[in-house]
């Protein structure tokens, strides 16, 4: 198993993936359909596109199974089959990259709240321990939990992947600018008590993905350097804020702009750089040249 | 206004469900919307004095989460409050003693299945004084059309997360209007904007709960 704290103790800039569910769609995923299902029922399509990341030069690849745990499975019935489609998650991802770079496993948000009584920590804890063994089962290095808006489930997480998988545990949270412009979830978690609490859960990478842009994560993993100047920082940007026209969504980024800005957020402190939606293998190839550019 | 109506207000702006509830730390042990309104109630208090009282205190925290002075957890305690508040005026929305403002009709659009933003929304609406009738998640255009054809006069609510569930939006508001022409149509979401809103033919765009109820009170003053 590699470690990703030891890649990264040269000081070096690592490179993660984009956007998988754009992919998924254009390879004919409909609305309402189980992505985590395609992991069976169209294993090469998954397989093309984690592929795609690789060859854009990205050190590690993340897993299609941002929505396998138990409790977003059990919208499509599918519940049961959650060790299952999360361990062909990983071995599908495992086999684009190969022995040399890296698997993340991908946690999403159950979507349900912890502190409305909908579900029990202890529930919550099991369905992630399933998800998270089975993630190492089929082959990822690390696990990493994202697009955390709450605290208690994102710790949850965390604990519940240490336990199962004994990785190391990345986990990012997604910020939003506020009026005052500060940056919360919508929970209204800050980057400084988001990076307080997942150091303290156990998590060996923090960071933010989603919401935003290159721009506005810059300003976030200040917030973050602001508190905690040593545990790595991994940045997941969308390639802008998406404008709905003429019938089809598009993200404003171009891989050339999120380059431009690349520099700035390595300077920020960020130390694993990716995208999420918006993005795709020529902005991941963008921004690792951007890096590659920096290191001389 | 009564003192104990005015504590009930402030019990639901802050979320304090009851004694019991440990929420906000500040009011530990203290009587919450559920003891103070049966109170009210068995002291003679009019339930409609009440309800105003509450509708006004969803009112300000609404527009507080909409200044991002407050966050989520913040407003599902308030509503948590205000539900506990109409368990005790159930019995006079049945008699007729008090009416609702109108009717909601409200559901994330088909493909889609989060309800965190639905749900905010519907809970905000009907702490304002409406009836609100919830379709779930994934609601597929016929369903929609469906329960607009039950409920005469509804006005209509759609909600959306995905970027990629927004065309399904546009052909739920575009099926809506070819059938129903003056039934008015409200969409918000995470991937939403005014533009992308009037684009799809909507009525209106709300970019948070309270803004829904803003539309909503216009719409039923007209």
């Amino acid at each position: 198993m590699k470690s990703l704290l030891t890649a990264l103790q040269s000081g070096k800039v690592l490179i993660s993936d984009g956007a998988w569910g754009t992919f998924l769609h254009e390879r004919g995923l409909e609305p309402g359909e189980c992505p985590e299902l395609w992991n069976i029922t169209r294993r090469e399509d998954v397989l093309a596109i984690a592929q795609s990341y690789v060859d854009a030069g990205a050190d590690m690849i993340l897993t299609n199974s941002f929505g396998g745990s138990p409790f977003k499975l059990e919208h499509f019935g599918l519940a049961d089959r959650t060790a299952e489609l999360n361990e062909a998650a990983a071995a599908i991802s495992r086999e684009a990259a190969g022995p040399d770079r890296f698997v993340l496993g991908s946690i999403g948000p159950t979507g349900v709240m912890l502190m409305m009584g909908q579900v029990s920590e202890n529930e919550l804890y099991e369905g992630f321990k399933i998800q998270a063994g089975a993630l190492k089962k089929g082959g990822a290095d690390a696990i990493v939990v994202e697009t955390m808006s709450a605290l208690d489930e994102a710790a949850c997480a965390v604990r519940a992947a240490k336990d199962a998988a004994g990785l190391e545990v990345v986990v990012t949270f997604t910020f939003e600018k506020t009026a005052s412009g500060d940056f919360r979830t919508m929970m209204g978690v800050s980057p400084a008590d988001m990076a307080k609490a997942m150091k303290e859960a156990g998590a060996s990478i923090i960071g933010t993905n989603c919401g935003n842009g290159f721009e506005n994560m810059i300003g976030i993993v200040e917030e973050i350097r602001k508190v905690d100047a040593v545990t790595p920082v991994l940045v997941h940007a969308n390639a802008g804020k998406p404008v709905y026209q003429d019938g089809v969504t598009i993200f404003p980024e171009t891989p050339e702009e999120m380059a431009g800005r690349t520099a700035a957020l390595v300077k920020s402190g960020a130390n694993i750089i990716g995208g999420c939606c918006g993005t795709g293998p020529a902005h991941i190839r963008a921004i690792a040249e951007a890096v590659r550019q920096l290191e001389f | 206004m009564n003192e104990l109506v005015e504590k009930i207000g402030h019990c639901v702006e802050s979320g304090k469900v009851d004694k019991v509830s440990p929420f906000p730390n500040s009011m530990q042990g203290q009587d919450g919307a559920d003891e103070l309104t049966r109170q009210a109630l068995d002291a003679g208090v009019g339930p409609d004095e009440i309800l105003l009282a509450c509708n006004d205190a969803m009112e300000r925290i609404g527009a507080r989460f909409g200044r991002n002075e407050v966050f989520v957890p913040e407003l599902l305690m308030a509503a948590k409050a205000m539900n506990a508040v109409m368990a005790h005026l159930k019995p006079f929305f049945q008699a007729g003693t008090v009416k609702a403002k109108g009717k909601f009709l409200l559901g994330t659009v088909a493909g889609d299945l989060h309800d965190i933003g639905k749900n905010l929304v519907s809970m905000v609406v009907e702490g304002n004084g409406w009836e609100v009738i919830d379709l779930g998640v994934d609601v597929k255009t016929a369903k929609f059309v469906d329960a607009i054809g039950k409920h005469p006069g509804c006005i209509v609510g759609l909600s959306a997360l995905l970027t990629t569930t927004m065309a399904n939006m546009a052909g739920t508001v575009k099926e809506i209007k070819t059938q129903f022409p003056a039934t008015q149509v409200i969409v918000g979401g995470a991937p939403l904007t005014l533009k992308t809103a009037k684009e799809m033919g909507a009525d209106a765009y709300a970019a948070d709960p309270q803004g829904a109820v803003s539309f909503l009170n216009q719409t039923a003053s007209v």
